[in-house]
């Protein structure tokens, strides 16, 4: 049997990829992400100025930032810096946090439930406790606390939100390697020898990539919300280094004079969010069987 | 029943204890020293050593924890570092403005939530449908401050409609509430689609409708009480993203309550206030999750607790 799961794989993999090119949500997502992406990957060549350069002619007479149009095609901030070239350069940031912190909240997750489920005795106990535990936690609330108390830098703010996103995760993992381990293709391996590692690693894991990458997916669009929240606070990413949260918060106060300073920045944020979690949930139905055809 | 509420309220306590913990473990390593922020930068190394004496900063963790806890068994969650008040005190006068978000909050998120799920759920597949999916996906990803200042700038700058921030009276309650209750709204929209799609397919549906009762009358008393179990279940969830959005929204609205406490409390370190907080947000929790299981058996005779 997990011969021939595994021989369906790369199969079933490509069924996944078209069944999710005919999702009309799903491709927009997959264009914003990209468009993020290029962005991000190119913001050094396509950025037309200098993210931190305070422009000599970034500021009106009485020294207001300028509306979007012109030289400065987004406008500029209360510095004179051009906005669209913080944006581009901001992408950078909200890029690697949301990869770096999701991808630790993930192998948090993943390790936790995968223990939990296969070991049920006291360390999944313990490890199931603590995570209802964590579930108790108001997440937004203990990430400000963690990233006001430490001199947030972007790693800070990264580790931050992995320590308090990794729960999701490990709860569904966990459910399913429990559903698993009772299954008979793994009461097999162990009768033929198979070690603890190999079970889990071989043929355990394999079985949950589907939800690690719908997760993983989603996720990275609540990572990229609570850093947007912590820098527009404050206490994540910190200034000069531009990230969409960080420009919001520096520019909030003149936000009803200049409120292209605000909503341009926030408009990003709300997209990129978007386009992770239409992705993810495309994802999902595509991947998901239990799901499949509820929609 | 007894029993089984005796052994879900020992849980409850256990989790609780462990938030305890892991919160005071967190604020006991971390690099800030409270004690210079109240002594302030031109203090001398005396100053700072009476007032950390004084807090009982000076003592093993363990014993720190221990009083800490012995208080908190008596109600007492310690005294604030800079305002010289009882957290408790601190805490219990403004919790009034945070139930009121709250209510406001939660009322909103309902309306609209179940309103757009049920809706979309009887037009399934259709334009309306999937227009209503899509912006429940927006309202799940816009971040919470850009809405505050979003409808801000539309419904008390530009429109004049409601005050730019404050407490006090029903419209100054109207944008920080609705705020909350966006998000959330996205959720349970999703939620409650994909519950009435499900009860919608089932055998007592057909059956109600074959019976000749209405359209109307099967989805309201048929299929609405099953369909909205799934929901109730999201109580405590719920409360724990609303805790964390009363930070922001509370600092955006300038609303009194306790999110504008932590946050004021978060940039002062002022340990004790944080504590409080973070020990309400956890009962409110863990009480949430509690109400939600002890009240599903009566929504739904055929669950029974054990």
């Amino acid at each position: 049997m997990t011969d021939a799961t595994a021989a369906e794989r790369p199969i079933r993999a490509k069924g996944a990829l078209r069944r999710l090119a005919e999702r009309p949500l799903a491709l927009f997502g997959l264009f914003l992400i990209l468009l993020v992406v290029g962005g991000a990957v190119l913001a050094p060549l396509v950025a037309p100025f200098d993210p931190s350069e305070q422009h000599f002619d970034g500021l009106t007479i009485e020294g207001a930032p300028l509306p979007p149009g012109g030289v400065f095609l987004l406008g500029t901030d209360l510095l004179g810096r051009d906005l669209l070239s913080r944006i581009l350069w901001g992408a950078r940031t909200s890029l690697i946090i949301g990869v770096a912190a999701n991808g630790l909240a993930l192998v948090i997750g993943t390790l936790v439930g995968l223990t939990a489920g296969y070991f049920r005795g006291w360390i999944g106990a313990v490890l199931m406790r603590f995570t209802d535990l964590m579930m108790a936690f108001p997440a937004l609330l203990l990430a400000i606390c963690l990233a006001a108390i430490f001199q947030p830098s972007l790693w800070i703010v990264a580790m931050v939100i992995a320590f308090v996103n990794w729960v999701q995760t490990a709860r569904v993992i966990f459910t399913e390697t429990s559903a698993l381990s009772e299954r008979e293709f793994i009461a097999a391996e162990r009768t033929l020898g198979a070690g603890t590692g190999r079970i889990l690693f071989r043929h355990i894991l394999p079985h949950l990539l589907p939800t690690i990458i719908v997760w993983g997916t989603l996720g990275i669009s609540t990572t990229v919300l609570l850093e947007a929240t912590l820098s527009y606070l404050g206490v994540g990413v910190q200034p000069p280094t531009p990230s969409w949260g960080n420009i919001i918060f520096e520019n909030q106060t003149y936000f009803q004079s200049a409120p292209w300073l605000v909503f341009i920045p926030g408009a990003a944020i709300l997209l990129l969010a978007l386009a992770f979690n239409l992705v993810g949930d495309a994802l999902r139905d595509v991947l998901d069987p239990t799901q499949r055809g509820r929609d | 029943m007894p029993a089984y509420l005796l052994r879900r309220l020992f849980q409850s306590a256990l989790i609780l204890l462990g938030v305890s913990l892991v919160t005071f473990i967190l604020l006991y390593v971390l690099p800030a020293d409270p004690v210079r922020q109240i002594a302030g930068r031109s203090a001398t190394p005396q100053v700072v050593e009476n007032i950390r004496r004084q807090l009982g900063l000076d003592q093993p963790f363990l014993v720190q924890y221990g009083r800490y806890l012995w208080g908190l068994l008596q109600g007492d969650f310690g005294r604030s570092y800079l305002q010289k008040t009882d957290v408790a005190t601190l805490i219990a006068a403004r919790l009034p403005a945070t139930l009121q978000l709250m209510g406001g909050a939660i009322l909103c998120e309902l309306v609209l939530g179940l309103t757009m799920g049920i809706v979309a759920a009887l037009r399934r597949g259709r334009a309306l449908d999937q227009g209503l999916m899509i912006v429940s996906f927006v309202a799940v990803s816009a971040p919470q401050f850009v809405v505050s200042l979003l409808l801000l700038y539309v419904f008390a700058v530009k429109l004049g409609w409601f005050p730019i921030g404050g407490y006090g009276t029903l419209s100054h309650l109207v944008l920080p509430a609705v705020t909350l209750g966006i998000l959330g709204s996205g959720w349970y929209s999703r939620m409650m689609r994909s519950s009435m799609i499900d009860v919608l397919r089932q055998d007592y549906i057909r059956t109600a409708r074959a019976k000749g009762l209405t359209r109307g009358r099967v989805i309201l008393r048929h299929a609405l009480p099953n369909a909205i179990l799934p929901i109730v279940a999201m109580i405590g969830i719920d409360i724990g993203i609303f805790m964390g959005g009363i930070v922001v929204v509370e600092s955006v609205f300038g609303w009194p309550g306790i999110g504008q406490l932590a946050w004021q409390a978060i940039q002062r370190i002022d340990i004790p206030i944080i504590m409080g907080v973070t020990m309400v947000s956890a009962c409110a929790i863990v009480l949430g999750n509690l109400l939600a299981d002890l009240v599903t058996p009566f929504i739904d005779p055929r669950i029974k607790l054990k």
